[in-house]
């Protein structure tokens, strides 16, 4: 069924490009903090994701990694600091909006919709993509079928991408839990996001399945081009994969730089490994 | 024989998302359809269109739009009587302020004019969800109802605040008022329920459709994606309420003739199509038609069969008529709990196999 389809890059062509050359800030996160009532969950950090880089952010549990990616994504308002996106300084906006601009994400949490299926769900990453209006959706016949076609093909070539074919009319409600990471992964590709955040995308996996999932964030980085942010408690995972690692702890950056430079630095080997009282 | 899938090879996109996959299945709803469009019109009688027919359409016209409310987009929803009161209260007033308006435009219209009070009353579900939701859209069912009582002008200030449907013909046949002939309503409410029956199932076969389903299974993912919740949320209380709007059109012009608020659009309105939308099966276009007939159909039948064949007392037949009818809802969910649809879903993947399920 799949002889027809078009090569890849003939098929991303419907976001236009970001226009930052790779090897300059994608993203520039500025002195942010961030407060729910008394409890400080980050406290002035400020980092930036390079384009075409994979950064890697880790810390200990509570140490406001997820709430970073939250800030990024417009989900959460921080209190302070600035976070520019492809040059532009952002204000407060809804999580669609940053979607919109070209973000996507998966969680922690698998956050698929259960109801639907495999092929149902990654149709929905694009929905950022999608413009035919009410009318022509009610007709059916004719520009949205076609849009509907189009985009269908795009998203055959994610499912070749992430070998789920066999499973693409399944309601993911059904699939174990490493073929539901693997299927939020293409949610979120489908939408051909500038950048990636990945919120765990190896929790919970047998190492064969991490390792499946390590070509995949690799293969994502390499042939389609797209900047990862990802968060991830496996260190030879972290280590191997990212090519700049930010360390989080308690709120506050303690480190930043590439794995070897994080691996040997003090205060991180502190936060993970604890410091002795006895000295 | 009849539901085979083998051989039946899909080479394009546009193949494999029809809505009727497998070619039998697609005979036998063409076959369905021409029966119900050519042969109907000739059978039907005055008996058949009352008690059966008419309600039927409208009722599924009514699940439908509901259906994809709560269905499709997880929004609860009890004021599906009020809306209906809209959609009737609105083609009154169209059919005696504009005496030449044709019966089609007016369904259409009174559709509309419910959207947009369904989106004024959709705009808690911006803040709030589930029951609380349920219990807001409560209020609008009894302050519509209540709204039509009160105003005069709704009912043109007639004495008895009763609203009469005037005559309206098409193509010189009258679809409302006294001199209705059944083949006519009959074709006029089908016509319409099987276009838009048509419509729902394009709107959510696409990117509303996907962008609704979004929102009610996991709404924070949903936003996170790029659905937004305001314009996802409204849509689907527009759309719902345009299907509901034009049912209870239906319900007053072409079904009653003449309606009294409290007594029509009741509170036990939005209860029977919530049921029929939960037995049918939620988020199921097939399931909305299920579901209404297994509501409209089974007294019906049973009526029959216990006065007309056994020759019981009226009224202690439609005691045990409604025992009945409680008692096989409570079976029907608890053997299937996603509803009709959903028996006939499990049904064919066992037909898919049969008679080698190995």
């Amino acid at each position: 069924m799949n002889v027809h389809l078009k090569p890849i890059h003939e098929i991303r062509m419907t976001r236009p490009d970001d226009g930052i050359a790779p090897g300059k800030p994608l993203l520039v996160v500025d002195n942010i903090s961030l407060a729910f009532g008394g409890v400080k969950a980050i406290t002035n950090i400020s980092f930036d994701i390079l384009k075409g880089e994979i950064r890697a952010i880790i810390g200990p549990n509570g140490a406001g990694k997820t709430s970073m990616l939250n800030v990024i994504n417009g989900f959460y308002h921080p209190q302070e600091g600035t976070i520019t996106f492809r040059g532009e300084k952002r204000s407060r906006m809804r999580p669609h909006v940053a979607a919109h601009q070209g973000i996507a994400r998966t969680f922690q949490n698998i956050a698929l919709f259960k109801g639907m299926s495999v092929l149902d769900n990654i149709m929905t990453g694009r929905i950022t993509l999608q413009n035919r209006n009410l009318f022509w959706q009610a007709l059916w016949r004719g520009p949205a079928e076609q849009e509907e076609l189009e985009h269908r093909e795009a998203v055959e070539h994610i499912i070749d991408f992430l070998e789920i074919e066999h499973i693409r009319k399944t309601p993911v409600g059904r699939l174990p839990y490493g073929l539901q990471k693997r299927v939020e992964l293409g949610r979120a590709l489908a939408a051909e996001p500038s950048l990636l955040l990945l919120d765990e995308p190896m929790a919970g996996m047998n190492l064969e399945e991490k390792e499946d999932m390590s070509r995949f964030i690799l293969d994502v980085n390499q042939q389609f081009g797209t900047t990862i942010a990802l968060i991830e408690h496996d260190m030879g995972v972290v280590m191997d994969l990212s090519d700049r690692v930010v360390v989080l702890d308690y709120g506050r950056k303690i480190g930043d730089g590439t794995p070897d430079e994080v691996r040997n630095n003090q205060d991180v080997i502190d936060a993970y490994l604890g410091v002795s009282h006895d000295e | 024989m009849l539901y085979r899938e083998a051989g039946d090879f899909k080479t394009t996109y546009s193949l494999d998302q029809q809505t009727f996959p497998i070619r039998s299945e697609r005979w036998l709803f063409w076959l369905f359809i021409a029966f119900a469009f050519l042969v109907v019109p000739f059978l039907i009688n005055d008996y058949w269109n009352k008690a059966v027919l008419m309600p039927l359409l409208i009722y599924c016209m009514a699940a439908l739009g509901l259906n994809i409310l709560v269905g499709y987009c997880g929004q609860v929803s009890l004021g599906t009587g009020g809306f209906m009161a809209v959609g009737a209260f609105a083609a009154y007033k169209l059919m005696t302020s504009f005496p030449g308006m044709d019966m089609f435009s007016v369904t259409i219209l009174s559709g509309v004019i419910t959207a947009a009070v369904g989106v004024l009353f959709g705009l808690p579900s911006l803040r709030i969800k589930g029951f609380y939701l349920a219990v807001a859209t409560l209020a609008s069912q009894f302050f519509l109802v209540w709204m039509f009582n009160k105003f005069a002008w709704f009912y043109n200030y007639s004495a008895s605040g009763q609203i009469t449907a005037p005559e309206r013909t098409i193509f010189g046949y009258a679809v409302t008022g006294p001199n209705t002939l059944p083949w006519a309503t009959y074709l006029f409410s089908l016509t319409i329920v099987f276009v838009f029956a048509w419509v729902a199932r394009n709107l959510t076969r696409g990117r509303l459709g996907r962008s609704w389903m979004a929102i009610r299974d996991m709404d924070i993912a949903a936003e996170i994606i790029g659905v937004s919740p305001l314009r996802a949320k409204l849509s689907a209380f527009a759309v719902s309420s345009f299907y509901i709007g034009m049912a209870g059109a239906m319900f007053f012009a072409n079904y009653l003739g003449a309606a009294e608020v409290t007594e029509a659009f009741g509170i036990d309105k939005s209860f029977l199509v919530l049921f029929m939308v939960i037995i049918g099966g939620l988020g199921s276009i097939l399931g909305s038609f299920l579901g209404a007939g297994f509501l409209v159909l089974l007294p019906v039948l049973l009526k029959n069969i216990m006065v007309n064949q056994l020759g019981w007392p009226t009224d202690l037949a439609a005691h045990i008529q409604i025992m009945l009818i409680g008692g096989l809802i409570v079976f029907f969910l608890i053997v299937e709990p996603h509803g009709l649809a959903q028996l006939w879903r499990i049904t064919k993947e066992k037909l898919r196999l049969w008679p080698f399920p190995y």
